[in-house]
């Protein structure tokens, strides 16, 4: 997957440019050398300094091959150190962050006051509530559901000195799944789309096949090398093997040609794309439909994106008729509501999903969610029933627009430079082709001559090499400040 | 099991979710107590069950997470991604405050959501190829993620044990520490102390064994320190404070059951920089790679809370929560004790171990429901170890601890 072409030294302690409450990204000062893995033949030997190897004891537990199959540190963190070496090489330079995306703006009033006053409801007799439903609040009358597996679909049931627990998967469900059937009980809150797809991959096993776009974001393909369902990292193609690529390119509209792609358990699929910031449309997502019927796949549909949507496309893979008996959805508010520091998304499992066995896939996942999880912040729940209240989704719609106006005025500015330019128009993303060329490499030049971080394309498979991603998530200021440079560089 | 006329994929279920025994403890816990509740609509039922804690977080703490969230709004205050790692501030203050004196630095620290989450990451990486020891009785969360994720190998009807995992006996008459003597070699060794369920602190002469024999053995100590905070008789309150841990240890703690954070979420993993795989690499290298990807880091809100936590006022304060607490087990344990039931834990710990000898736990669990509408939890939830147990949470209102006491006292008054 990545391209990047040095040993992965460990980095020291840089601070961001932000506040020092903000923590670094990067990795912290280690004082005491420590060995470096060296690649060899695709394993991984150790090569330890002197002092090291001569008194380090070393337990007698094997590394987990699966993490050592893994290229080089997940990228953000990468993009983000070599932001900070940047920084320290141009201390007075003023760096705009187009790389990671990272919201920037203030949350709406509306939600940061509900998410207070839960704060302060926690210090009162009547408001204190403990540990949360793992599901999500839900308020809770004696509502459970039994088969004859004995293997319940629980609600925690809330007492009467919990009063403050309020409805937010039901909630949920009707902002977002309104007239679609997906109801409350089909809604999984967590603490954000990352968690859920490392979950995901916990609930699927190492014995499951999938597929990516390629691009795609990389925590599908790293969560799943981590757990075992793929094989070596080859380096001559840049794609792990036992992943199915689902090359998506300007020329086939960014929508994988599936006649090409072979059969897979899983297929992971992002749209609103990241990040190409491609929308399927209708007829596209109808045809995947029925890919995944036709062989009996489940596909993972990341609806992140969903709002930055312009056009009719689907918000929700949902709205596809046939779509709840092969599909599930993961949605975070992080995108939405500037929630990505406060953490909070949810995962939908509609109660059709069946195992080959006949088995509801839901259950295994509730069962995944109260072992491996024990729910999401009640402060952020409170949050994002805000988020979904009348006033709240107004004003989240606002924010939302605003980076869509970023992300129209960096299309508009690579546009006149000549570049073939995608996204941009439901994603806020622009996805920049600079063909020929090797996306680090563009990374690095951007970086250097503009002091404008971005997210090389390769980071994200190698069908995004000699691509460029451009986030418009910013203050509108170093927006156009970005852009006047990128007319500088590349006029 | 379930069938459905409509579609199934083609996608076979996880092999490993199968072997699962029923549903996690505690959901079923609160099946029982629906159950309960719809029977007997008016009785005033008290749960000293699942341990949840019930006293109200002290304003510094709440206001400070208020103050953080309302700054979300403004330019100045605005945060969005948080290090995966957690907060550089906070990190350093759990390592002031917690592990002072033993050389755990901040950079060594992964504050997350929370215990539950930690275990299961921390069995992600080790992978489905190591084997594990864990107490028995222990908290389930280790047991069942290590069926999960692939260790554990076929439940055996028989014993209640999966056939990989090694089950340390955990019982009255070996003082609920482990004879190490006899165990044969795991790569991880999962050891909770103050334990859940059994209430029972580690001595320091017990944790250097332990350090000890994990040296000897080339394996991992995963310690369990989230009960830390009620200790009272100076047993070490960190595996860290035994020498040489740092080579064999990591270890998990939270905030649930020392700040009230069960429903705010906030917990760290240490893994010191020391500790090695067999070829030298360093765990934390790992840990710190499988934390970025499949984790966004804990609520900036439930950290600024942390921080407020261990300022000095927010320390004192939440000590006075946990006295609270201590107060509770120690009526508990007096109640219990005076009509002459065997009482352990409570001491050190937010947990009461009763023994029934010769009961089966579901059944005395059943009978304290039934008679003195009490929800408690069956030792045999915690392993087969726990078969004559009953474990009483001590979280609670003084007046529902109170109640309590009072209608065990009568349930069992002929013992």
């Amino acid at each position: 997957m990545s391209a990047i072409h040095h040993p992965r030294h460990l980095s020291t302690s840089i601070s961001s440019s932000t506040s020092a409450f903000l923590g670094q990204n990067n990795f912290n000062t280690r004082t005491q050398s420590v060995p470096l893995p060296v690649r060899n033949n695709g394993s991984c030997k150790c090569v330890a300094t002197p002092s090291a190897e001569k008194t380090a004891y070393t337990t007698k537990v094997s590394r987990n091959a699966n993490m050592a199959k893994l290229q080089a540190g997940y990228l953000f963190p990468e993009v983000a150190r070599r932001k900070a070496a940047h920084i320290l090489k141009y201390p007075d330079a003023e760096v705009i962050s187009l790389g990671i995306g990272d919201t920037t703006e203030p949350i709406p009033e509306v939600i940061t006051s509900a998410m207070a006053k839960r704060s302060n409801a926690l210090s009162t007799v009547e408001g204190y509530s403990g540990y949360g439903a793992e599901q999500g609040e839900k308020v809770c009358l004696i509502l459970f559901y039994k088969n004859s597996c004995q293997n319940p679909l629980l609600y925690r049931h809330v007492d009467s000195s919990s009063r403050s627990v309020q409805p937010l998967r039901a909630a949920i469900a009707t902002a977002f799944y309104g007239h679609l059937g997906i109801e409350e009980d089909d809604i999984f809150v967590s603490d954000g789309a990352k968690s859920d797809i490392s979950r995901l991959q916990v609930l699927f096993g190492s014995g499951v096949t999938m597929a990516v776009q390629d691009p795609s974001y990389p925590a599908y393909v790293d969560s799943s090398v981590i757990m075992g369902q793929t094989k070596q990292f080859q380096k001559d193609i840049e794609k792990y093997a036992n992943i199915e690529y689902m090359s998506c390119t300007p020329e086939n509209g960014f929508f994988p040609d599936l006649s090409k792609v072979s059969r897979t358990d899983i297929i992971f699929f992002c749209s609103p794309n990241n990040p190409t910031g491609s929308a399927a449309s209708r007829e596209q997502l109808t045809r995947l439909v029925q890919f995944a019927k036709d062989n009996g796949s489940i596909i993972v549909y990341d609806s992140a994106y969903a709002l930055y949507i312009s056009d009719d496309n689907p918000r929700s893979i949902f709205e596809i008729p046939g779509a709840k008996e092969v599909a599930i959805e993961t949605s975070s508010f992080s995108k939405y509501a500037g929630f990505t520091g406060v953490r909070l998304g949810w995962t939908v499992v509609p109660k059709q999903l069946l195992y080959s066995d006949g088995f509801p896939v839901a259950k295994d996942f509730n069962r995944i969610v109260c072992t491996c999880f024990n729910g999401a912040s009640n402060i952020a729940q409170s949050g994002a029933l805000a988020c979904v209240s009348p006033d709240g989704l107004k004003a989240i719609h606002e924010v939302i627009g605003f980076y869509k106006e970023n992300a129209d005025i960096i299309m508009d500015t690579f546009n006149s430079l000549g570049f073939n330019v995608y996204g941009g128009k439901n994603a806020p993303y622009v996805w920049v082709h600079f063909p020929g060329r090797s996306s680090w490499d563009v990374f690095s030049e951007i970086l250097e001559k503009t002091h404008v971080v971005t997210t090389p394309g390769s980071g994200f498979g190698p069908g995004g090499e000699g691509f460029v991603r451009v986030s418009a998530f910013c203050h509108r200021s170093n927006v156009l400040e970005a852009c006047r440079r990128f007319k500088q560089l590349y006029k | 099991m379930q069938r459905n006329t409509g579609h199934c994929t083609n996608v076979p279920r996880n092999v490993n979710m199968e072997s699962l025994r029923n549903g996690y403890l505690f959901p079923e816990i609160s099946l029982r107590e629906l159950e309960h509740i719809q029977k007997y609509p008016d009785s005033e039922l008290i749960r000293l069950g699942i341990g949840d804690t019930t006293n109200p977080i002290p304003d510094i703490i709440t206001s400070a997470m208020a103050e953080y969230a309302r700054a979300l709004s403004t330019v100045r205050g605005y945060r969005g991604y948080g290090a995966e790692q957690g907060n550089k501030e906070l990190r350093q203050a759990i390592a002031e405050t917690f592990y002072e004196d033993t050389g755990v630095k901040g950079g060594e620290i992964f504050v997350s959501d929370g215990a539950q989450s930690d275990i299961s990451r921390l069995q992600l990486l080790f992978g489905s190829n190591v084997t594990m020891a864990v107490q028995n009785p222990s908290f389930p969360a280790y047991i069942d993620t290590s069926v999960i994720v692939g260790q554990a190998g076929e439940f055996q009807e028989e014993t209640g044990k999966y056939r990989n995992i090694v089950y340390m006996n955990c019982l009255p008459e070996n003082n609920f520490f482990p004879d190490l003597s006899t165990m044969p070699r795991t790569d991880i060794i999962f050891f909770c102390s103050p334990n859940n369920p059994t209430g029972s602190a580690a001595s320091r002469l017990q944790l250097e064994q332990l350090v000890a024999y994990a040296k000897a053995k080339g394996s991992i100590i995963v310690y369990d320190s989230a009960y830390s905070v009620f200790i009272t008789d100076g047993s070490p309150k960190s595996i860290f404070e035994i020498p040489g841990a740092r080579e064999v240890a990591i270890e998990v703690s939270s905030f649930s059951k020392f700040a009230g954070f069960t429903g705010v979420r906030l917990g760290w993993t240490v893994v010191p920089k020391e500790l090695l795989y067999s070829t030298g690499f360093p765990v934390i290298k790992d840990y710190n790679r499988l934390v970025c990807t499949s984790f966004n880091g804990a609520s900036s809100i439930s950290q600024a809370g942390g921080l407020a936590c261990l300022s000095p006022e927010g320390y004192t304060a939440l000590n006075a929560v946990v006295d609270y607490y201590k107060d509770n087990a120690k009526m508990i344990c007096d109640a219990l004790a005076s009509v002459g039931l065997k009482v352990y834990g409570g001491r050190n710990a937010p947990y009461v171990w009763v023994h029934f000898p010769g009961l089966k736990s579901w059944d005395v669990f059943a009978e304290i429901l039934e008679k003195a509408h009490v929800i408690t939890v069956p030792g045999r939830g915690f392993g087969p170890g726990g078969e004559e147990f009953i474990r009483i949470s001590t979280f609670g209102h003084r007046e529902s601890i109170a109640e309590a006491s009072r209608r065990l006292k009568s349930l069992f008054i002929h013992n």
